[in-house]
């Protein structure tokens, strides 16, 4: 009994496991909460095409200077968040083979870069299916900031991204910023998805983005805990997938989505129950809320 | 009295030499209640779209300028609400009938929580259609005439001058079109200018007092006596229509012959 503690325990007699563990953990917080609007935008296409198209950022700012690779592929990433949006905003143009063209490309030439040049960052696995081994400290900076700003973001402008989300028309007729709103959206995305990389991985990520949110959606009918659940399941499936990714010896960006497509499972046979159980509640509130306001 | 919103020569087209709007000249005054009547493809919705300014005249010179001629004029400050097609929304988002009601509040404030005010509010205009009862409920849960009421309380938290709805009862019974006209009667007689596009020329557009018949341009507008006529509706529709006297309704049938020679002109 004592060995099988210490064997589940062993991993984290390692430093970098730790560190491991906490970035794979807000990471999937961070792409849970983000993969929300992602999901309800029915933007799937877009975080996959995205995370492509970081990757040739990615390879080509560390030919550069590789000590501030993060800085050029943030800004990489940014700059075709902002083509895509503008691209998908035209809808006659057709959007889906547009992105299809400028993601694949800048994947490719990453992939070009890292085989006719090497690396001297992350390995080329490490960063299409993640690793553990790919963090350096200055990452796990950039993903904190990261995180917070998005959390700052989302709570100050909830209500305009929540209105622009569901009914862009009518919120751009009631005085929100649709095309402001949406450009900061993407842009934050694409650096959430820059600093998550190399903890799931390029080809990884759209599936964090997308896993979380579909799940915590089938659980609930309220947009407020399907932010809440989609961070929570994103959060548990970045933690255990690292973690299981130690014994399983493969890399982290797999188990981590193994375990969130096992947890979707799980939600499609709980979910006509779950919300059920949320509805007979809701009616229950709404029996009892508007009493005392009227008052 | 002034226009609380006017076009003055509007014309806007989605391609180069194909109009959808074509020297639109129209004023929507404080009270009034205004059907947009026409067929599909006339530029109902396209109008409705550029009231509500989610069309708007290209801002750099250029590309599209052609495209758009004419202008907007909106009284400074006026409060706009707008209800759409049931069936352009997205009726599996997770939203409940109370945060999709909180939605049409002015955006200011970076509360996550709707403030006591706000549910106040919220809870009073959807008490004012009657669904407070359903405020907890997933808006898929509503029945047709319940969601339209969901948006018509969501137009109403932001108290607007001019209401703009779009179909309002397209894909509805009968009953709910009868509750849907009458408490639109009844917001206009509150004082609340409204707009609304329709092809139901019996249901719905006999009963407005001011109509506009549109076809890409302006056929006739004024009270549904004056412009429910064969030769409007011929314009408009491009096919024969006669129209008839029932209770001192004008009631439009298909013209006898039913398959008109000459009657679908294309012009």
């Amino acid at each position: 009994m004592t060995d099988l503690l210490a064997a589940l325990l062993d991993p984290f007699s390692y430093q970098f496991f730790v560190k491991g563990i906490i970035v794979a953990t807000i990471s999937g917080a961070l792409l849970g909460l983000l993969g929300v609007y992602i999901v309800l935008r029915g933007m799937s296409y877009i975080g996959h095409g995205l995370s492509h198209a970081i990757f040739g950022g990615f390879a080509a700012s560390q030919l550069i200077a590789s000590s501030w690779y993060m800085l050029g592929a943030g800004i990489w990433g940014v700059a075709s968040a902002l083509a895509i949006n503008s691209v998908a905003r035209r809808h006659r143009i057709g959007s889906d083979a547009a992105i299809g063209v400028v993601t694949t490309a800048s994947f490719a030439l990453g992939v070009a870069l890292l085989a006719k040049f090497g690396n001297r960052g992350p390995s080329f696995d490490a960063a299409l299916f993640g690793s553990i081994l790919g963090i350096s400290q200055g990452q796990v900076w950039a993903l904190i900031a990261i995180s917070a700003v998005t959390v700052v973001l989302g709570v100050l402008g909830y209500r305009a991204l929540l209105f622009a989300t569901f009914d862009p028309d009518v919120a751009q007729a009631s005085g929100v910023n649709v095309a402001r709103t949406d450009a900061i959206f993407v842009s934050i995305l694409s650096l959430a998805i820059l600093a998550t990389l190399t903890v799931i991985g390029v080809t990884l990520v759209a599936a964090m983005l997308v896993i979380p949110a579909v799940t915590a959606r089938l659980l609930t009918q309220s947009f407020q805990r399907m932010l809440v659940l989609s961070t929570i399941i994103g959060s548990i499936c970045g933690g255990l997938g690292m973690y299981a990714s130690y014994f399983a010896n493969v890399p982290s960006g797999t188990m981590i989505v193994l375990i969130a497509a096992g947890a979707f499972l799980i939600a499609l046979g709980l979910g006509p129950a779950a919300r059920r159980r949320e509805a007979s509640s809701a009616e229950a509130a709404a029996g009892l809320v508007p009493g005392p306001v009227r008052a | 009295m002034s226009a609380l919103l006017r076009t003055v020569d509007l014309s806007i087209a989605y391609q180069r030499d194909r109009p959808v709007l074509h020297e639109v000249n129209l004023g929507f005054e404080a009270g009034e209640f205004t059907g947009i009547v026409g067929p599909s493809g006339s530029g109902k919705t396209t109008l409705l779209r550029v009231l509500m300014g989610a069309i708007a005249a290209p801002k750099r010179q250029g590309r599209g300028q052609d495209l758009w001629q004419g202008q907007i004029q909106r009284r400074p400050g006026l409060r706009l609400a707008y209800v759409p097609q049931l069936e352009t929304i997205n009726w599996d988002f997770p939203v409940t009938v109370f945060e999709c009601v909180l939605m049409g509040r002015p955006q200011h404030g970076v509360h996550m929580r709707a403030t006591g005010t706000e549910r106040a509010e919220v809870m009073s205009a959807l008490d004012r259609l009657g669904i407070a009862h359903l405020a907890g409920r997933h808006i898929r849960e509503l029945s047709g005439g319940q969601q339209q009421r969901m948006f018509l309380a969501r137009a109403l938290t932001s108290q607007p001058e001019l209401l703009l709805l779009d179909e309002p009862t397209s894909g509805v019974d009968i009953t709910t079109r009868h509750a849907v006209l009458h408490l639109l009667a009844d917001l206009n007689d509150s004082g609340i200018g409204i707009v609304l596009t329709t092809h139901d020329l019996n249901g719905m557009a006999a009963h407005m007092p001011n109509l506009v018949c549109l076809n890409q341009r302006v056929i006739a507008q004024g009270p549904p006596a004056d412009v429910l006529t064969a030769p409007v509706l011929e314009a408009t529709f491009g096919a024969g229509l006669d129209v008839l006297t029932h209770l001192g309704m004008p009631v439009v049938v298909d013209s006898g012959s039913g398959l008109t020679p000459g009657g679908a002109s294309h012009d």
